[in-house]
C-alpha cells in the first residue's frame, strides 16, 4: 500500500503550494496517473480520503485522469495510444518503441480557495 | 456516474471522487469560475522530493566510486541467498543495505558470512524510499567497497514506484512463482535492467517456461537482459557475477 506514502507526498506539495499562493484551502486536486506508473487509482483515492482530513485538502475533490501509454515507434515512426500494458506498436507490431506517456504520476492542477 | 465513460475502474465507495479516462466529461466537472477560486496549473511529479533525494544518494555513491544495485522481488525469491553466495564469484567488495518490515534476520545472515550489511526496518512501509536508503548510507563505510546492493522489501508492487538512488535495478523471479508474474506485475518488470530467474535447479519440478518469460519481457521491456540462476549451479552464479562487473559505473 505505497499509495499512502504517495498521498503523503502529494499533501506536502499541496500544503506548500497553498502557502505560496496565500490560499485558504484547496477545492480540487487534479492528477495524471499513468497506467504503468505503479499506482492503483482506487487505493490512491481511499488514501486521499483518509489523509486529507487534517490537511489543507480537507474539502478537496480528487480528480484522477488515467493516462494510457503513448508510444513512439522507431520503426514505423508513428505515435499511438495503447490501453494495454504493452509497449508493442499497434501499427507495425514492433517493440522498438519509446514510451512517451503513461509511466508517470503527476500533480497537474489545483483549484485554490483564495 | 463515471460508469458510462469507459474507464474500467469501479469505485462505489468513493462517492465524490472521480476517476476519469483521458476524454472529457463536458460540463459535468467544469469548475464554476467564482471570483475567489484560482486554478493553478502545476505539473509536478508527485514523488519529486524522493527523486531529488535519490539523485543525492547517487552522488554519494559516485563520490566513492561505488555502483549501487537495487534488488527487488516478491518475498522469498532468493535475494538474500544470492547475496550470501556471491562473494565466492566476485572479486569486488560489496556491502548490503537490507530493507525489511521487521527483524534484522537478513542483515544478520549476511554479517555471518562476513559481508558488511546494514538493516533498515521499514515498520509498516512496504518499500524502501530514497530517504531511508540515505539514512542507511551514513552507517556504511563506502570507502573500502566497490558495490552496494540494496535489498528492497519483498514486494513486486510498491518498490517499483520509488527510485532509491541506485544505478541499476535487478528484479528476481523464482521458478516456483511461475512465469506469469511478469505479465501480472508489469511495472516492476518494466523497471528492470536485468531479470534473474532464480532457483533454476527447480525447473524440472515446475511448469515454468523460460521461453514464456522471454516473450512477456519482449512486450514490456525488450532491452532487458535475462539470466537464469541457481545458487547450486556455479556456472550460473559466475554469469550473474559477470553481469554485475559489466554493469559497474565507469
Ligand atoms: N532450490 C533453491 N532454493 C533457493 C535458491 N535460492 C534461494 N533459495 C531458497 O529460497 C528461500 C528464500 O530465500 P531468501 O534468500 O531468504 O529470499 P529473499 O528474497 O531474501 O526473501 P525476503 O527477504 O523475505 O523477501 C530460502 O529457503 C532459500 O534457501 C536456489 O537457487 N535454489
Ligand atoms: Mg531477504
Ligand atoms: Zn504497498
Ligand atoms: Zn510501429
Ligand atoms: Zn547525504
Amino acid at each position: 500500500m505505497h499509495e499512502y506514502s504517495i498521498v503523503m507526498s502529494l499533501m506536502e506539495q499541496c500544503e506548500s503550494l497553498a502557502l505560496q499562493n496565500n490560499a485558504k484551502g484547496i477545492e480540487q486536486v487534479e492528477l495524471k496517473i499513468g497506467i504503468l506508473s505503479g499506482v492503483e487509482p482506487v487505493l490512491l483515492a481511499q488514501a486521499f480520503d483518509t489523509f486529507k482530513l487534517d490537511t489543507v485538502c480537507h474539502n478537496a475533490k480528487l480528480i484522477m485522469n488515467i493516462q494510457p501509454l503513448v508510444l513512439e515507434c522507431r520503426d514505423c515512426e508513428q505515435q499511438s495510444q495503447v490501453d494495454e500494458r504493452t509497449i508493442i506498436c499497434p501499427i507495425c507490431n514492433s517493440n522498438n518503441t519509446l514510451v512517451i506517456e503513461g509511466e508517470d504520476m503527476m500533480l497537474m492542477q489545483l483549484v485554490l480557495d483564495t | 456516474m463515471c460508469k458510462d465513460c469507459g474507464c474500467s475502474i469501479t469505485h462505489d465507495h468513493v462517492d465524490h471522487q472521480h476517476i476519469h479516462g483521458e476524454h472529457h466529461h463536458g460540463q459535468l466537472h467544469s469548475n464554476p469560475q467564482l471570483n475567489d477560486k484560482k486554478t493553478l496549473a502545476v505539473i509536478h511529479k508527485i514523488l519529486d522530493k524522493n527523486d531529488v533525494e535519490a539523485q543525492h544518494n547517487r552522488d554519494h555513491f559516485k563520490s566513492h566510486h561505488v555502483t549501487a544495485f537495487n534488488l527487488m522481488s516478491s518475498p522469498g525469491s532468493g535475494k538474500t541467498t544470492l547475496l550470501e553466495h556471491l562473494p565466492q564469484y566476485l572479486e569486488q567488495q560489496y556491502a548490503v543495505i537490507e530493507g525489511d518490515l521487521e527483524t534484522s534476520r537478513d542483515a544478520d545472515r549476511l554479517i555471518a558470512k562476513g559481508i558488511t550489511a546494514y538493516q533498515i526496518q521499514t515498520g509498516s512501509a512496504c518499500h524502501l524510499d530514497a530517504f531511508m536508503v540515505h539514512g542507511a548510507l551514513h552507517h556504511i563505510d563506502l570507502n573500502p567497497i566497490d558495490i552496494c546492493f540494496v535489498e528492497n522489501v519483498g514486494n513486486l508492487v510498491c518498490p517499483a514506484s520509488y527510485d532509491v538512488g541506485t544505478h541499476k535495478n535487478i528484479v528476481l523471479l523464482s521458478v516456483p512463482e511461475g512465469d506469469d508474474k511478469i505479465e501480472k506485475y508489469p511495472v516492476m518488470f518494466r523497471r528492470a535492467d536485468v531479470v534473474v530467474i532464480t532457483k533454476s535447479d527447480l525447473l524440472p519440478h515446475f511448469d515454468f517456461s523460460i521461453e514464456q518469460a522471454k516473450q512477456q519481457l519482449d512486450r514490456l521491456n525488450p532491452n532487458v537482459e535475462l539470466l537464469v540462476v541457481s545458487v547450486k549451479d556455479s556456472d550460473s552464479m559466475k554469469t550473474f557475477a559477470e553481469w554485475i562487473v559489466k554493469n559497474q559505473e565507469p
